[in-house]
């Protein structure tokens, strides 16, 4: 009998396991919801199926009254709006701070203790400060996601930076190169992939910042939709939003990494 | 001429002296090898020519020049591992040297130049065997394939000194016979003195036209680190070298 550590799953297998807690929890969400319908046909905590598409319909495909707008594509766009803009953003600002900070000795005294503070500041306590000082306009949203991803993308870039072997470094010094053209042939090209791998990880807090923003001060987007019939109790509304806000983080998260795989092959 | 000199030169790490009264002259184009037991400070004098360390006491001059307190273009080096970029192909380490040299800025060569520096590095690449390699990655590579690459790559740049660090320590020993012989053919088709540190006597014996023991000569048992090496025997392998010349010409 081999031990359980040294028994893998054929393909096949693999994937029928990994189905297995999603269709469980499909199964317990069907169960409670019929339970639930049953006893009362306008119970709002556990909508049946049919009750979510409706609405999903209502939502996706018709103009909403009020405004005549489509209500869950605008939604959509304007979150994912805010969000590439925000993760672009902290991607550069990080890049540049961590490659600072990281290959530059001077820079590092002067700025790794401030970057380090910076990090430690819960971003969503500041938040009231950037709608006073910014507006409730987009700005202040999209600022808030890059107050909270930029000093953690420049800590690990700085720190992957110093990992570099230093022989690495003396040998492309022994081969001519000048500080910038240490950074700009031998370091950053070597960064690339660990800022995808970064910004992905930190694809579940730019989500949080970003619904945060959007519940508070908003007039659109996925995050102020689920945060403003939350007042309805209607569930109807905010699972399928929920589901919906998942498979957009799944699908930027697939995207950043074929984009690793393909542009980075060097790195596998 | 003597390309390195080192006259009294200490090393010391606060009160731990590695190395003590060095006293040196190589001249050009020759090979140096190194032996000595392990922490005996081969590869501090290795980081003291390349400019990692300062010499804490006395001089160490290439061309009569103070060795600059940085790495440089003059002084190629090898080391164990690590020394191939993992984001380039072999190619692309190749070329890195030339580009760099050339292209201050962009670090990038264009057109007609670029295709001059291609042609080089194919040469190069075609002594060291690894002309069906070249689209490759370093990851692909086994590991003399990388350590022959980046001989080739200080190689290409034409530096005045090539150190390596006990370069084919890490190498299956079916390898280093190669090794040899290819190290042994660049040395004599280039303008260059090698040091190199090794663990193996008989390697240094067969390589070097210069043998240089390290070894301490003073022990306190009270003080361990009280007293560093210094250079035991220095020994000229004449007839050696011309039996080597003759073997790969």
């Amino acid at each position: 009998m081999t031990r359980v550590v040294n028994r893998i799953p054929g393909r096949g297998a693999g994937i029928a396991l990994g189905l297995v807690p999603f269709v469980a929890t499909a199964l317990l969400y069907l169960v409670g919801s019929q339970v639930r319908s049953a006893a009362n046909p306008d119970d709002k905590l556990l909508p049946t199926p049919a009750r979510l598409a409706e609405t999903l319909r209502t939502y996706a495909a018709h103009e909403d009254v009020r405004s005549g707008q489509v209500l869950f594509w605008v939604d959509t766009a304007a979150s994912l709006e805010r969000l590439t803009l925000a993760l672009v953003i902290s991607a550069a600002l990080g890049l540049l701070i961590g490659l600072a900070v990281g290959t530059v000795p001077v820079l590092r005294a002067a700025l790794a203790p401030f970057v380090a503070a910076l990090a430690m500041i819960p971003p969503l306590a500041i938040l009231p400060i950037l709608f006073i000082v910014l507006g409730l306009g987009e700005l202040a949203k999209v600022a808030l996601i890059v107050i909270g991803l930029t000093p953690v993308i420049a800590r690990d870039i700085s720190l992957r930076a110093g990992e570099l072997p230093a022989e690495q470094l003396v040998k492309a010094q022994t081969l001519g190169a000048s500080s910038w053209q240490l950074v700009s042939r031998v370091i950053l090209p070597q960064m690339w992939p660990r800022l995808i791998d970064v910004v992905r990880l930190q694809l579940g807090a730019a989500w949080l910042f970003l619904i945060a923003a959007e519940a508070i001060a908003s007039t659109d987007g996925l995050g102020y939709r689920i945060f403003l019939v939350r007042r309805y109790l209607a569930m109807d509304v905010i699972l399928p939003y929920v589901a919906w806000i998942t498979l957009l983080a799944l699908v930027i998260d697939w995207l950043l990494r074929q984009l690793r795989a393909r542009a980075f092959a060097w790195a596998r | 001429m003597a390309c390195v000199t080192a006259k009294g030169l200490w090393k010391s790490y606060g009160e731990h002296v590695v190395l003590e009264n060095i006293n040196l002259e190589i001249g050009e184009h020759e090979f140096v090898t190194i032996v000595g037991a392990s922490g005996c400070g081969k590869s501090t004098l290795l980081r003291l020519l390349v400019g990692m360390e300062k010499p804490s006491r006395g001089a160490l001059l290439i061309d009569g020049q103070p060795v600059p307190p940085e790495p440089g273009a003059n002084r190629g080096i090898v080391f164990q591992q690590y020394s191939p970029f993992p984001h380039l192909t072999v190619l692309g380490n190749m070329l890195l040297g030339l580009e760099l040299r050339s292209s201050r800025f962009l670090g990038r060569l264009f057109g007609e130049r670029r295709r001059a520096a291609i042609r080089k590095a194919d040469q190069l690449l075609e002594i060291v065997g690894l002309t069906s390699a070249r689209a490759k990655y370093p990851a692909q590579l086994s590991g003399g394939m990388q350590q022959r690459l980046s001989i080739a790559q200080s190689v290409i740049c034409e530096p005045r000194l090539l150190l390596l660090d006990e370069p084919f320590g890490a190498l299956d020993p079916g390898l280093t016979a190669d090794m040899h012989k290819l190290i042994l053919e660049l040395w004599s088709a280039n303008r260059m003195a090698v040091f190199m540190t090794t663990h193996d006597l008989q390697e240094a014996f067969h390589l070097g036209t210069r043998l240089i023991v390290l070894d301490k000569v003073r022990h306190d048992p009270q003080a361990p680190d009280a007293y560093g090496s210094r250079v035991t025997y220095d020994l000229r392998l004449h007839r050696a070298t011309e039996l080597r010349v003759a073997l790969t010409a």
